[in-house]
């Protein structure tokens, strides 16, 4: 792990004087003021470089500060005008000479737009109107994109493209950063509010180093973006968008912390040392164990079979979470037992010697609507009629589900294992459970409802084992919505509350002997693995991508330091103190 | 003044990346040329924002005019060939 040489505040900002690195000629050197500010980590490793900040309004005090920009006349303010829309057209027409194909031919019509001459004709005859410059450009988009908007259908879908256009003149012509996701020209930190899943399309690794939001949670798109393009990734990060543009930034996406003003050389120095862990955990090859051989079984989060194929060549020890509805979206009705069983056995056959495959039986429902099972128009979905509770008014749709489970573990050889998201009640569980039992298989629950995880105990009395969706589980303990960017600082597993719910499934599990597993984006947090560890979670799946930072984290640790992270996490009021308490007590910087 | 009427040929009509292709044309052209529907006011075909006010899909009949007979026809050879194939 990367060292830090100086102390950060984890509740705000702390101002340090840079070392000035010796030997470099006598000459007085400008003092930098270094300035740390921290958020929720979710991708590890080290970043270093200016950052690009992402806006999506253009500051209204800009506006204000330029007001009626004061041109002597006409012809000057056109000239501006002129000037900013020339600008904006060629950087779209560098970006389109950069991308290639549909993606290229869209940046050449946006340049095109914002040259656009019946634009520049309505913006002209607005200021000869004695309309000032921003005014007559607001009122001549305006009028265009009110025309598209009435025509409907594709001049609709312009509308977006011409207020984009707009933002991105005036943000010029005011002299403000433009306003969307820039190609940067150089390795950068995107700096932003939170992305959108059209903003992150295309990212490249190569001149993105790592992505920092000022909103957003560990489960927000901009984490789960950062986590398949594998760099480091701070959220939730208060302030962080008021930094200028090109400022250098050292990112540290396992501490959470972006640093300004950090001195070359000690940059330099945490990123080799960050190429090292990563050369370590490139070279991890399992299985789990802590650094005292105590086994925690690595397992791998799969959708389908091209996803089962390729987990299966990371070092895991079987599946942990095989989500069975992308089998079932996009269809109108439902796959026949044959279909289902053909689907399963592709995702069974991969993990021949290597390992049981964990089922999850169908969780359509809330933001996963599957045409012939979820209902329509409740209220509130997430804790409407989803998950096991589908299978009430439906109970074929799941004995179909099982049936083809079955034959598919039969004819492939390999064990599977079976569990149903949502249970809330010992009565689903049992009943669940006859169910699985009456065809050869393994059952278990998902720990996704607190009222779940407090009757773990009982829960084990009816099935074989459970696995801990730490996602839904902290949405319902904070009762927050995990798409709610505001609520980001609750939707965090570190909170001492979900904490103490794994704890008491954990601890259910060691009375019983039974496995308790944790799938969900909390098991590929390599700290909280060590967490889950000392709690005594017996298995962690997680994205494939994830085993080997999180296999070589735990090999580090022995069991007793596992145990001391967990109750220093328990013991903890908040997600900062959970974490800062941890790295305490691994020694971490 | 010379004028043709044709057929628009893109798939998706006078719009975004057609409507492009012909401003960008009209640009290049030394003479003004304008395009319109068969009863409505032309506009300035150097402008694709002004081409895609007119909402001209795929089949639909529009006029070409200008004074220069050499450009109303670069123009309107584009107009009726399917731009966005």
């Amino acid at each position: 792990m990367p060292t830090h040489e100086h102390q950060s505040d984890p509740d705000g900002l702390d101002t340090r004087q840079a070392a000035q690195s010796a030997g470099r000629g006598d000459a007085p050197r400008p003092v930098t003021i270094s300035e740390t500010r921290t958020g929720t980590p979710v991708v590890p490793g080290v970043a270093y470089g200016p950052a690009v900040v992402v806006r999506v309004d253009v500051r209204p005090e800009a506006i204000t500060a330029f007001g009626t920009g004061n041109f002597p006349d006409t012809a000057a303010a056109l000239a501006a005008y002129d000037q900013a829309a020339t600008k904006v057209a060629d950087r779209f027409a560098r970006k389109a000479d950069r991308a290639a194909g549909v993606a290229s031919q869209v940046l050449a019509a946006s340049a095109g737009l914002a040259r656009d001459k019946g634009l520049r004709a309505a913006v002209h005859k607005r200021l000869e109107a004695q309309e000032d410059l921003l005014t007559a450009i607001g009122a001549a988009v305006e009028q265009f994109a009110e025309l598209f908007a009435q025509m409907g259908g594709l001049m609709a879908e312009r509308v977006t493209d011409l207020r984009d256009i707009h933002r991105r003149i005036v943000a010029t012509i005011v002299g403000e950063p433009e306003p969307g996701v820039p190609i940067p020209e150089v390795p950068s930190v995107l700096v932003s509010e939170d992305l959108a899943p059209s903003d992150t399309a295309g990212l490249d690794p190569r001149v993105v180093s790592a992505l920092v939001t000022e909103r957003g949670g560990p489960t927000s798109h901009t984490a789960i973006i950062a986590r398949q393009l594998g760099i480091p990734c701070v959220v939730g990060v208060a302030g962080v968008t008021t930094v200028a543009s090109g400022t250098v930034l050292l990112v540290d996406g396992a501490a959470g912390t972006v640093v300004t003003g950090v001195d070359e050389s000690e940059a330099q120095n945490l990123l080799a040392a960050d190429q090292e862990a990563r050369t370590a955990s490139a070279a991890w090859t399992g299985p789990g164990r802590t650094s005292d051989g105590s086994a925690i079984k690595l397992l791998a989060n799969v959708a389908d079979a091209d996803s089962a194929r390729a987990s299966a060549e990371a070092p895991v020890e079987g599946v942990g979470l095989f989500r069975t509805e992308l089998c079932f979206l996009d269809r109108t009705d439902e796959p026949s037992v044959d279909e289902q069983t053909a689907i399963y056995s592709q995702v069974l056959d991969a993990f021949h010697d290597v390992g049981h495959v964990v089922v999850r039986t169908l969780d359509a429902g809330s933001d996963k609507p599957i045409a012939f099972a979820t209902h329509e128009g409740e209220a509130n979905p997430a804790l409407g009629v989803r998950g096991v509770r589908l299978s009430f008014d439906n109970p074929g749709l799941m004995d179909r589900q099982l049936d083809a489970i079955a034959a598919a573990a039969s004819r492939t050889g390999v064990e599977a294992w079976v569990m149903a998201p949502m249970v809330a009640t010992v009565a689903e569980a049992r009943d669940f459970a006859k169910k699985v039992r009456a065809r050869g298989v393994k059952p278990g629950v998902m720990i996704e409802v607190p009222s779940a995880a407090l009757l773990a105990t009982q829960m084990l009395q009816v099935v074989d084992f459970l696995s801990i969706g730490t996602n839904d589980l902290t949405q319902y303990t904070m009762a927050a919505d995990r798409m709610t960017t505001d609520l980001a600082h609750l939707t965090d597993t570190w909170q001492p509350a979900v904490l103490q719910l794994i704890a008491i499934t954990a601890d259910a599990g060691k009375q019983a002997g039974k496995p308790v597993g944790v799938c969900g984006e909390a098991a590929a947090d390599p700290m909280l693995a060590v967490v889950f560890a000392g709690l005594g979670i017996t298995s962690l799946s997680m994205a494939a991508a994830a085993v080997r930072p999180v296999g070589a984290h735990l090999g580090t640790v022995s069991m007793d330091m596992c145990a001391e992270a967990a109750e220093a996490a328990l013991a903890a009021q908040d997600p900062m103190a959970a974490r800062a308490a941890v790295r305490q007590v691994l020694g971490m910087p | 003044m010379p004028t043709r009427t044709v057929i628009v040929g893109s798939a998706v009509g006078l719009h975004a990346r057609p409507a492009q292709t012909i401003a960008d044309a009209a640009a290049e052209l030394k003479a003004d040329v304008f395009v319109g529907l068969p009863d409505g006011e032309p506009v300035n075909a150097n402008s694709a924002i002004m081409i895609m006010t007119l909402g001209a899909g795929n089949g639909a009949t529009v006029e070409v005019s200008g004074e220069d007979a050499a450009a109303v026809d670069t123009i309107a050879a584009l107009i009726e060939k399917d731009l966005d194939a």
